[in-house]
C-alpha cells in the first residue's frame, strides 16, 4: 500500500495498464511531455514513448474520432478531454459513433477498447465552463458506460476495470478531489467491478445516495443527522450507467427512505431516473417521497456558487424532511 | 471553375503530388526592433492622436496585466490571463477598425477591449465578479463583454466564436450595415472543428468577417509544431478560397496596415479575410499554468527582446510624439490608478441572489422561481453558511 492522492492513483493506474497491454495508448491536449494540465499522465511519455502517450491538436471531436478509429482497429485508447465542459464538440463522435459502433454493425466492428477520461464538477471557482457535471447526457445514451470514482482507491480500481472492459467507458474524475482526496492505495494491479454500487455505511432509517465528489458532502450531512439520532445508510453509486438498482432497492426496502444528491442540475439529472426506478421497485416499502438534492436549474454560477450547490446543509434538511414526513 | 465539382481542372498526364508545403505566405514587417522602418516599407497613415492612443492602450494593458497577475498571486482574484508579448496584435488590429465593427474575441484580447473604451472600473468589476460587473459575476476573470462597445462576451470553449463571427458578419451584410466583424482566436483553437466550419461558411455565404489568428506558438503546453504540420494557419484560408495575410504580430504598424486592408476588402467585396499574426505568448497560458514544465527560460528570454511596446515607443520618440519623462510618469500614474481601482472593486458587494436565476431565460420560468424561494428559506435558516447573500435576501 502507498499513500496517494487521486491524481497519483489515476497516474498509477494508467502506468500499470500501459505496462500490461501494449494496446493501451494515452492522448489528449497537453497530456504528452507536460503530463496533462492536472498531471494525470505525468511521466507516461517518458516511460512509454511518444507513440503511446502524446499531445493532440486542440480538437475534442478529433480526439474522440481518433479514439474511435484506434479502438475499431483493436487498440485501447485512453483519451483525455481536458475538462468535461469541453466534451461537447466530441458529443457527435461519442453519442452517434462510440455508443453505436457495435450495434450498428451487428458486432462486425466495435470500439469497446475506449475510455474517455475527463475531469468534471465544481467547487473550484470555475464558473460554468469549468464546473459542469454532464453525466446525465451520456447516461441517456445506450452503448456507453459511465463511471465516477469518489477517492484514490476507487479511482484506480474503477479506471483499470474501465480500460479492461469490453465496452466504451466515460470516466469522469472529480477534479475538486484530485489533490484533496488522499488515501492508502495498493501498488499492484486491481480492478473494481463496474456496474456495482457500494454501501459505504450501514444504517436503518434512511438511505443517502451520491457519487463522486458529492460523497464527501453527503457524509457531512449524515454526520449531522446522526447527531439527531437518525441512522443513515450511505451508498456510492460509482457506475451511473449501467447502475446498480438492486443494491439501492435492497437498501431502500430496509430503510423506507431515499435521498439522492448530485451536482448537476435537478431537471433531467440522473436522480430522476433513480427515483422513478426505486419508487417502482420499492413502492410498498417507501415511508416518504424520494428526495433529490441537486444543482439548481441554471448554468453553474461563479460569484454565487456557495448558494447554488447541493451542499451538506441542503442534504441534511432533506434527510430531516424525509424522516419527519 | 465552370464544372459541377467547382474545381479547376488543369490536365496533366503524369501523376504528380502537389506538395503540402507548396504554398508560402510572406510575412509583413514594417517596423524594426530599433524603431526605424524596414527598407522599402512605408508606415501606414496614422495621426498623432491615434498613434498615442494605440501606445497608451498597450502600456495600460501591460501595467494592468502585471498588477492583476500579482493580485491573483496574492489571492485577491481567482484567476488571470496576461497578453504579454501580444499587445500590438490586438491593439493594432482594433485601431484599424470602426468603433461599431463587432469584436468576437477568444480571451487574450484585452488590448482590443481597452482600445474600444472599456474602463478601468469595468475591468475591475469583472475581475472581482462583483455586482457592478456587466456579466453579473457569472464568469471567471477576463471573460469580459460589453454591448455598448461592440465587444461580444467571452466564452471559454475554444473556437466557438469563429462560426458565430461568420453569422454575425453575414447579418451585418443583410442589414446593410457598413461594418465588419473581427474574430480573434489562437493557433490552437484553429484545430477545433468550429474553425473549419466557420471559415467555410463565411467564404460560401460571403460574410464580411476578418479572422484574426494570434499564432503565439503555444496552446497551454502544446507547441505549434505539435499542433499542426502545415505552414502556419494563413495557408488554410487559401484552401477555403479566401484572401490571407501574415504579419509580424509584434509590429503594430504592420498589424494596423494589414487590418485596414482586410477591413476595406471585406466591406468592398463581402469576402472574409484571414490575418495570421506571428508573435509569442511570453506569459504563462494563465495564472494556473507554469511554463517551466514545457519551455526554457532561454527561449522566453529571446522573445522578451522582441517587445512590441518598446519597438513602437522608439518610433514615437523618434517622431517626437512622445517624450521620455512623460512616458515614465504615465506608467507610475497608471500603477497607482490601477491599484486604487482594485481596492474599490474588491469591496463592492457580490451580485444579489436574484441573479442566480435571472438571464437563464428572458423571464425566470416557474420552476426556477420556486427553486429560488426554497433557497431563500434555506439561507434564512442557515445565514452563517451563506454570508454573501444572507443579509440581503429581500
Amino acid at each position: 500500500m502507498a499513500k496517494m492522492n487521486m491524481l497519483q492513483a489515476i497516474n498509477n493506474a494508467l502506468d500499470l495498464a500501459m505496462a500490461k497491454d501494449d494496446g493501451v495508448v494515452c492522448f489528449g491536449e497537453d497530456v504528452g511531455h507536460f503530463g496533462g494540465v492536472f498531471r494525470a499522465t505525468s511521466k507516461l511519455q517518458e516511460k512509454y514513448g511518444k507513440a503511446r502517450c502524446f499531445n493532440t491538436p486542440l480538437t475534442e471531436q478529433g480526439i474522440a474520432g481518433f479514439a474511435n478509429g484506434m479502438a475499431a482497429q483493436g487498440m485501447k485508447p485512453v483519451a483525455e478531454i481536458q475538462f468535461a465542459d469541453y466534451i461537447f464538440p466530441a458529443f457527435d463522435q461519442i453519442v452517434n459513433e462510440t455508443a453505436k459502433f457495435r450495434y450498428r454493425s451487428g458486432n462486425e466492428f466495435n470500439v469497446g477498447g475506449i475510455v474517455f477520461r475527463s475531469p468534471y464538477g465544481g467547487g473550484i471557482a470555475g464558473g460554468h465552463y469549468h464546473s459542469q457535471s454532464p453525466e446525465a447526457y451520456f447516461a441517456h445514451t445506450p452503448g456507453l458506460k459511465v463511471v465516477i470514482p469518489r477517492d484514490p482507491y476507487q479511482a484506480k480500481g474503477l479506471l483499470l476495470a474501465s480500460i479492461a472492459d469490453p465496452d466504451p467507458v466515460i470516466f469522469f474524475e472529480p477534479k475538486k478531489l484530485y489533490r484533496a482526496s488522499t488515501g492508502e492505495v495498493p501498488e499492484d494491479y486491481y480492478e473494481i467491478e463496474l456496474g456495482k454500487a457500494e454501501v459505504t455505511q450501514q444504517g436503518k432509517d434512511i438511505t443517502v445516495l451520491a457519487w463522486g465528489a458529492q460523497m464527501e458532502i453527503v457524509q457531512k450531512a449524515v454526520e449531522m443527522a446522526e447527531q439527531d439520532g437518525i441512522s443513515c445508510e450511505v451508498i456510492d453509486l460509482r457506475s451511473i450507467l449501467p447502475w446498480d438498482a438492486d443494491t439501492v432497492a435492497a437498501s431502500v426496502k430496509k430503510t423506507g427512505r431515499l435521498v439522492i444528491n448530485h451536482e448537476a442540475p435537478l431537471t433531467g439529472g440522473f436522480a430522476g431516473e433513480i427515483a422513478a426506478t426505486i419508487q417502482k421497485m420499492c413502492f410498498l416499502h417507501l415511508e416518504s417521497p424520494i428526495e433529490r438534492v441537486c444543482g439548481m436549474d441554471t448554468p453553474y454560477p461563479l460569484a454565487l456558487e456557495k448558494e447554488y450547490v447541493a451542499d451538506h446543509l441542503k442534504t441534511y434538511e432533506a434527510i430531516k424532511r424525509s424522516v419527519n414526513f | 471553375m465552370n464544372n459541377p465539382n467547382n474545381a479547376t481542372i488543369t490536365t496533366v498526364h503524369t501523376a504528380e503530388f502537389t506538395a503540402g508545403d507548396a504554398l508560402k505566405i510572406p510575412t509583413l514587417r514594417i517596423l524594426r526592433d530599433d524603431g526605424s522602418l524596414y527598407e522599402g516599407a512605408v508606415a501606414p497613415e496614422l495621426d498623432k492622436a491615434t498613434a498615442l492612443k494605440m501606445y497608451d492602450t498597450m502600456v495600460f494593458i501591460r501595467v494592468l496585466d502585471e498588477r492583476m497577475l500579482a493580485a491573483q498571486r496574492q489571492g485577491r482574484i481567482s484567476f488571470y490571463m496576461q497578453c504579454l508579448g501580444e499587445e500590438a496584435a490586438t491593439v493594432g488590429s482594433a485601431a484599424a477598425l470602426d468603433d461599431k465593427d463587432m469584436i468576437m474575441a477568444q480571451y487574450r484580447e484585452q488590448g482590443a477591449l481597452r482600445y474600444r473604451g472599456f474602463t478601468l472600473e469595468q475591468f475591475m468589476n469583472q475581475l472581482f465578479s462583483n455586482e457592478k460587473d456587466l456579466g453579473k459575476g457569472r464568469q471567471m476573470p477576463v471573460h469580459y463583454g460589453s454591448k455598448d462597445i461592440y465587444y461580444m462576451t467571452i466564452s471559454s470553449p475554444l473556437g466557438t466564436q469563429i462560426p458565430q463571427a461568420s453569422g454575425y458578419a453575414y447579418a451585418q451584410k443583410l442589414r446593410g450595415l457598413s461594418n465588419t466583424t473581427i474574430c480573434y482566436f489562437g493557433e490552437g483553437a484553429a484545430s477545433e472543428g468550429d474553425f473549419h466550419a466557420g471559415l467555410n461558411m463565411a467564404a460560401v455565404h460571403k460574410a464580411p468577417v476578418i479572422f484574426f489568428c494570434r499564432n503565439n506558438g503555444y496552446a497551454i503546453s502544446t507547441p505549434a509544431n505539435e499542433q499542426f504540420v502545415g505552414d502556419g494557419i494563413a495557408c488554410r484560408a487559401v484552401g477555403y478560397g479566401m484572401k490571407a495575410l501574415r504579419v509580424d504580430g509584434a509590429d503594430i504598424l504592420a498589424v494596423y496596415q494589414a487590418t485596414k486592408m482586410a477591413r476595406e476588402h471585406a466591406l468592398a467585396t463581402n469576402e472574409p479575410v484571414l490575418i495570421e499574426s506571428i508573435a509569442y505568448r511570453l506569459g504563462a497560458h494563465s495564472s494556473s499554468d507554469d511554463p517551466s514544465g514545457y519551455r526554457s527560460k532561454e527561449e522566453e528570454e529571446k522573445w522578451r527582446q522582441n517587445d512590441p511596446i518598446a519597438r513602437f515607443r522608439l518610433w514615437l520618440l523618434e517622431k517626437g510624439w512622445l517624450n521620455e519623462a512623460d512616458d515614465k510618469a504615465t506608467i507610475e500614474k497608471l500603477r497607482t490608478e490601477i491599484l486604487d481601482a482594485l481596492k474599490v472593486a474588491e469591496k463592492v458587494a457580490k451580485p444579489g441572489i436574484e441573479h442566480l436565476i435571472s438571464d437563464v431565460y428572458a423571464e425566470p420560468i416557474a420552476a426556477l422561481q420556486q427553486q429560488l424561494d426554497e433557497l431563500k428559506a434555506h439561507i434564512r435558516k442557515y445565514p452563517d453558511a451563506y454570508p454573501v447573500t444572507a443579509g440581503r435576501l429581500d
